[in-house]
């Protein structure tokens, strides 16, 4: 890892541990919460960024993966006795087959990069809009799959009883993975290639990038990372349908990517921060609006519209986002050069 | 025999809706290469129309009409909105500035309208049923594959012989030599947008005719009919964009006949694998048309 990099890691090393130190000095359960959800985003985030930001494709289908993720844990590590009642018609051998949250995480995440990597091979040749769009209709699929397949998800009802094996020190400490991941991951011989790729694809190309493979892999660990986050949400929130793996997910999760900048993994971090501490602020103005009476009907989607202004505000001004192209470390560490001479 | 012509109707009247919806999508890709995320909301615009000029006590088509100026005032917007200022800028800043603006224009609809159904009001031929060479069939998809092959008819000479469509077709194939030529840019791609805007109108009319009610997430469907049939036939191609919708309305109601019931929730996958199929076939899609990345 050049200097720069490793400056890059520590600040964002930084940031995640004040993000699961903070909280706990405080003390208070809401905001430890909010923290842990926020590290779980991170997950999501740095994840999508992996293929998104080196491969310069926007991928829909990310949220989808979760889905795998979260489905295949809960699938695996509800307790026996609650299965019956939770899945009652679930297949022969995983209907008694019990693993702790820890082993059910890794496999859901393995899982969803083995769909992908299935998936996914054929789309890795389109570029530009087509990709897009493809990856688009695959979330959809994903959704549908995971919407009717009642057998294994209990149908789109909620699937209940996940044991609750999330707390911050664990989405903090995988959100820190995650983001080295990224980082090494970037500075790979198929990370620069896929950059290079990004930047020029014919060039990239004439010079023997085998462009569909490259991304193929990157795509493989986007899915997998996601797989991991899905979980970790899963045994966060313990209960949940297949609607939370929807557009309105990924709306979030794209526009944390894009505000922050999707070229970098220190992008992808501050836009995380910056969009879930506003959109905490918004959602509890929003539920003080509707407790205060002051609407007849409940007041919904407030939140949703101030981040699509945010995002389109943020593509007018500055098209890269907060970190369009240089991370953190290389950033500061021109600055400190410059300044000495 | 039966089965055979109520098979035909029904493609026929799928794929006519599906062909418009996808041409819609198609007109504004092929000049912009962009790809508009908001196309689905336009469907969502003229149902609200709809409902709202409801009571009003017009006569059904004016309605209409009102409603389908609508969805053409909101296509335009899109291209002021989402398009304009970030056009010539990147293929992704432009997805994403119209998926934030096609989510701006459905959550609007939750806040200010309802998360809950409404009712639009539909003339009554649209609930009638005619029987047709021995097989019963309900009015609308008569009307559907009338309409639609008569807007296609008058599309496809428009293209061919007026100023504005053979602008348009030069703008698609060298948008920068065009507007060497004395093209205006802007008002070549916002009549895109308004041609757009008039076909998700139309498309809507039809739509909703069928389902009788809006609801802030009704644009989802046609939208994504729109994208894989655009894929299927050609990014590029108007004449691809109606292949690939009539193909897809043919498998989707080949896949209704043929299914059993419990592996027909899951028809999109199956859809969506033909899809993949294809594209592993043909990476470009059935038709290929000019390719440029011009835009400004």
């Amino acid at each position: 890892m050049r200097k720069g990099n490793l400056l890059t890691f520590l600040i964002l090393l930084g940031l995640v541990a004040l993000l699961v130190l903070v909280p706990q000095l405080i003390g208070v359960r809401v905001v430890e919460r909010i923290a842990t959800a926020l590290a779980i985003s991170l997950v999501l985030v740095v994840g999508l960024q992996t293929f998104t930001g080196n491969s310069g494709i926007l991928s829909f289908a990310h949220i989808g993966f979760m889905g795998i993720g979260a489905y295949v844990s809960a699938v695996l590590t509800i307790p026996v006795q609650m299965r019956g009642m939770a899945l009652p018609d679930l297949y022969g051998v995983v209907k008694t087959l019990e693993v702790s949250p820890y082993l059910g995480m890794l496999i859901g995440g393995l899982a969803a990069a083995l769909v992908a990597a299935v998936v996914s091979y054929p789309l890795m040749r389109l570029s530009d809009a087509p990709a897009v769009i493809t990856s688009f209709a695959l979330l959809v699929v994903l959704y549908t799959i995971l919407n009717h397949w009642s057998a294994v998800t209990n149908g789109p009802r909620t699937l209940f009883g996940l044991p609750n094996a999330t707390g911050l020190p664990l989405a903090g400490g995988v959100a820190a993975i995650v983001i080295m991941v990224a980082l090494v991951f970037k500075e790979s011989r198929i990370g620069m290639l896929l950059r290079a790729s990004r930047d020029d694809e014919r060039a990239a190309a004439a010079l023997g990038a085998s462009i569909p493979v490259l991304r193929w892999r990157a795509f493989i660990l986007s899915a997998l990372i996601a797989g991991v986050g899905g979980a970790l949400w899963g045994h966060f929130v313990t209960s949940f349908s297949p609607k939370a793996f929807y557009l309105k997910e990924t709306f979030v999760i794209l526009g944390m990517l894009v505000i922050g900048g999707m070229n970098t993994v220190t992008g992808a971090v501050v836009g995380t921060f910056a969009v879930t501490l506003a959109f905490e602020g918004l959602r509890a103005f929003e539920t003080s609006l509707n407790a205060s009476g002051m609407f007849s009907e409940q007041v919904v989607g407030i939140t949703e519209i101030v981040l699509a202004l945010a995002m389109i505000g943020m593509m007018f001004l500055r098209p890269g986002g907060m970190f369009a192209s240089t991370e953190i470390g290389p950033l500061l560490a021109r600055r400190f050069t410059r300044t000495k001479s | 025999m039966q089965t055979l012509i109520q098979f035909t109707i029904d493609v026929l009247s799928l794929g006519g809706a599906y062909a418009l919806m996808a041409l819609g999508l198609v007109i504004v890709y092929g000049i912009l290469k962009l790809v508009n995320f908001a196309y689905g909301e336009l469907i969502m615009v003229t149902g609200y129309g709809l409902f709202l000029v409801n009571g009003s006590g017009l006569p059904w088509i004016v309605m209409a009409a009102i409603a389908v100026c609508i969805a053409i005032a909101t296509g335009i917007a899109t291209d002021y909105v989402a398009f304009r200022p970030v056009r010539s800028k990147s293929v992704t800043a432009v997805l994403i500035t119209s998926f934030a603006f096609s989510t701006i224009l459905q959550n609007a609809a939750l806040l200010f309208i309802s998360p809950r159904p409404r009712n639009v009001p539909l003339p009554d031929f649209f609930s009638q049923t005619v029987e047709f060479a021995g097989v019963i069939v309900p009015a609308r998809n008569l009307i559907t594959i009338v309409a639609s092959i008569l807007l296609l008819v008058v599309f496809a000479w428009a293209m061919k012989k007026t100023v504005l469509g053979i602008a348009m077709r030069a703008a698609a194939t060298q948008f920068r030599m065009a507007r060497m030529l004395g093209v205006p840019a802007n008002l070549i791609i916002s009549s895109a947008f308004a041609i757009s805007g008039f076909f998700a109108g139309v498309v809507a009319l039809l739509w909703i005719g069928r389902i009788g009610s809006v609801t802030p997430g009704i644009g989802m469907e046609p939208l994504l009919v729109a994208f894989i049939a655009t894929v299927i036939g050609g990014m590029r191609s108007l004449q691809g964009a109606v292949l690939g919708g009539f193909l897809l309305a043919f498998v989707n109601t080949g896949l209704n006949y043929t299914l059993p019931q419990q592996l027909l929730e899951f028809r999109d996958a199956f859809t969506f694998t033909l899809v993949i199929l294809i594209l592993l076939w043909r990476p470009d899609g059935l038709i290929r048309g000019p390719a440029t990345g011009q835009r400004t």
